[in-house]
């Protein structure tokens, strides 16, 4: 029973810092998704949780234990990795068992907690092999059964899935869900996925440059990102980010307008705190767009993508920037093709001028 | 694999064959020699060596020099001794040098650079620079054995293994073996609750048979092959090596069929332990697949 708390995390190597203060609190049994750009510092944070890499500064809770400084196996985490890190000289048997032998747990009930672990997991079959004589997906299995028998609170992954291919991912995605709620364990997930994290997350922790963006639903980042960079990055084909200038603005409306956008009122809470003259941006999701012979842009079409079900056009704007709509499957369009679309105002996000969302109305 | 043999194939393969067999004989002349000659008295063994006959065991063929090398010098006592300085350096130094160069991988610990620069740096010393020092030095060691307290290692077998526990290059060997492992491995085996050297006994060991193979095979060779060292700090027969001992057979007149048949034999262990050692080494690598 734990969940986890985190008070301004940093992280030093040498002179540089690369987690710059993160507070997050996890409830237990809750699954938490880490998503950011390479390199923004997931793994690093991830792995301070584990106890493998020092916190420079902060205080690390795991349940109402500061952890800190406390031994990695003495935290109750267990850990999968990406490379899978099975031990290479051991059986599958003896590479899921090999915590319990190090706890010196009698021989029956490590063994009954072995084969619970592979039953579970679907790979009762493949106990005698070794690593090297499974697939990729069989692998990760194994690393996930190591981490099943030692029955942590916590449970690490650190993109555990980005080594299989498509398919692989999809169901290994829905039978880490289906743990999930098995064992009703404080999960913590690493990915640079966007699906893995909108599917599996319960709360999404956004990170950029070893900073959280945002914390929030899969649902909260995707329908009210809190700045430029989660509106980005949340949400595929990407938000439409179109700069423009606020011509006029009133206690509940800003009034926009740029090369790209003709005068454009956008219905927004009071104290948003933009001024007129203030360079703002503008930003519609794709899908918002619709068809709209009177709507306010106007595009050539550069690119179209067919998927049946849908058609994904990137436009070309006389002002330069770029537009991308996912537009109904029926939509026939060509190279060249000229195509005027509209949206509903109240779907528009606006970002001022430092890049934080200004609240909707 | 499919057998699709073009004609180009072939020869390519007999190239490459009449090649490995062209190498092999540089090798392999040498020990031929060695070995015909400790068969033949000094007259013919000299008399032979202009001609291809060196390398034939014709003509007086017997094991005379063999009786004879036994009679000169005590053969089994040397190579004996030998192999067990030998075994017993090769053995400890294995897990010394890779417990340290295990810390040096893996643990971080205040001036690690530093001090694995300077162990770097002492492979450029030649030990017989330092010999006469080490000399003085071993020489008023105290040490504790059967008999009490005694003052000078000298005439000792351990004198003759200690300053050789722990070399630069076996370290060095291991930590870049280490270093190549996939750190996640330890990673995991911490997470698993494993202690420090707990990881290194039941995780890095097992997988590491080859450079432990690779460092066994280095030391065994330096250790046998001892002549300096053991010069100095051995006045008695008793624990004298067998480089040492060649010299029973350069005394007076040199009987060179009796220095043949003493290098054939004392060549023995260390065929036989190359051979072990390759066996194990290949072995090892096929059943961890850590290259797979
Ligand atoms: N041992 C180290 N020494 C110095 N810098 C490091 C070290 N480990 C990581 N970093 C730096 O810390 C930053 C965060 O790295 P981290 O591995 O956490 O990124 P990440 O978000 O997991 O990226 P990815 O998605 O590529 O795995 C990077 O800029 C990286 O260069
Ligand atoms: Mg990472």
């Amino acid at each position: 029973m734990a969940g986890l708390e985190l008070k301004d995390i940093r992280k030093s190597y040498g002179n540089v810092e690369v987690i710059k203060g993160v507070d997050l609190s996890v409830e237990h049994g809750e699954f938490v998704v880490f998503v950011g750009p390479s390199g923004c510092g997931k793994s690093t944070l991830l792995r301070m949780i584990a106890g493998l890499e020092d916190i420079t500064d902060g205080d690390l809770y795991i349940g109402d234990k500061r952890v800190n400084t406390t031994q990695p196996r003495d935290r109750g985490v267990a850990m999968v990795f990406q490379s899978y890190a099975l031990y290479p000289h051991m059986s599958v048997y003896d590479n899921v068992g090999f915590g319990l032998r190090l706890k010196k747990m009698p021989k029956p009930e490590r063994d009954k907690k072995i084969r619970e672990a592979a039953r579970i997991l679907q790979m009762e079959e493949l106990l005698e092999r070794r690593p090297s004589q499974l697939s990729g997906g069989q692998r990760q299995r194994v690393a996930i059964g190591r981490a099943i028998v030692r029955n942590p609170d916590v449970f690490l992954f650190d993109e555990p899935l980005s080594n299989l291919d498509a398919a692989l991912r999809g169901s290994m995605r829905m039978e880490i869900s289906k743990l999930h709620n098995q064992l009703g364990a404080t999960m913590i997930y690493v990915t640079h996925d966007q699906v893995e994290a909108m599917t599996l997350a319960d709360k999404i922790v956004v990170l950029n440059a070893g900073i959280v963006q945002q914390i929030g639903s899969p649902l909260d980042l995707y329908n009210s990102p809190a700045n430029l960079f989660v509106a980005g990055f949340i949400g595929s084909p990407k938000m439409n980010l179109i700069a423009v200038t606020a011509s006029d603005a009133t206690a509940d409306t800003v009034t926009i307008s740029g090369p790209a956008l003709p005068s454009t009122t956008i219905p927004v809470a009071t104290g948003h705190g933009i001024k007129p003259g203030d360079t703002i941006t503008f930003g519609i999701r794709p899908h918002q767009l619709v068809r709209d012979e009177a709507g306010p842009l106007k595009g050539k079409v550069l690119l179209v993508e067919q998927l049946g079900n849908e058609t994904i056009v990137n436009l070309d704007l006389p002002s330069g920037d770029q537009l991308v709509a996912t537009l109904p499957g029926s939509a026939i369009l060509h190279l060249g093709d000229t195509v005027t679309l509209g949206f509903d105002a109240k779907n528009a996000k606006l970002f001022d001028t430092n890049g934080d969302a200004v609240k909707p109305a | 694999m499919a057998a699709v043999t073009e004609p180009n194939h072939v020869a390519r393969t007999t190239w490459r064959y009449a090649l490995l067999i062209a190498v092999a004989m540089i090798f392999v002349f040498p020990i031929l020699f060695m070995v015909v000659s400790s068969l033949k008295p000094d007259a013919q063994l000299l008399r032979d060596t202009s001609s291809i006959a060196a390398f034939l065991p014709v003509g007086d063929i017997s094991l005379d020099n063999y009786f004879g090398a036994f009679r000169r010098a005590p053969v089994g006592l040397f190579i004996f001794n030998s192999i067990f300085i030998t075994l017993v350096t090769v053995l400890i130094s294995l897990f010394l040098c890779s417990l340290a160069a295990f810390a040096f991988a893996y643990l971080e610990f205040r001036g690690k650079a530093v001090i694995l620069s300077i162990i770097i740096a002492t492979l450029i010393i030649p030990f017989e620079t330092i010999a006469i020092p080490m000399l003085m030095v071993v020489n008023s060691l105290p040490f504790i054995g059967a008999n009490g307290v005694q003052w000078g290692w000298l005439n000792t077998y351990h004198v003759q293994m200690v300053p050789f526990l722990a070399d630069a290059l076996t370290i060095f060997l291991f930590v870049q073996y280490f270093k190549d492992l996939p750190k996640e491995l330890i990673e995991a085996a911490r997470l698993d609750g494993a202690s420090w050297f707990q990881v290194y006994r039941l995780v890095i060991v097992p997988i590491a048979g080859p450079v432990f193979a690779t460092a066994a095979i280095l030391k065994f060779l330096v250790m046998y092959n001892q002549y300096l060292w053991p010069l100095m700090v051995t006045q008695s027969e008793q624990v004298r090596p067998v480089m040492v001992g060649l010299q029973y057979f350069f005394q007076l007149n040199t009987a060179w069929g009796e220095v043949m048949a003493y290098l054939s034999m004392i060549t023995i262990p260390v065929l036989a332990f190359y051979l072990v050692l390759q066996r194990a080494f290949i072995a090892s690598i096929a059943s961890t697949g850590i290259k797979g």
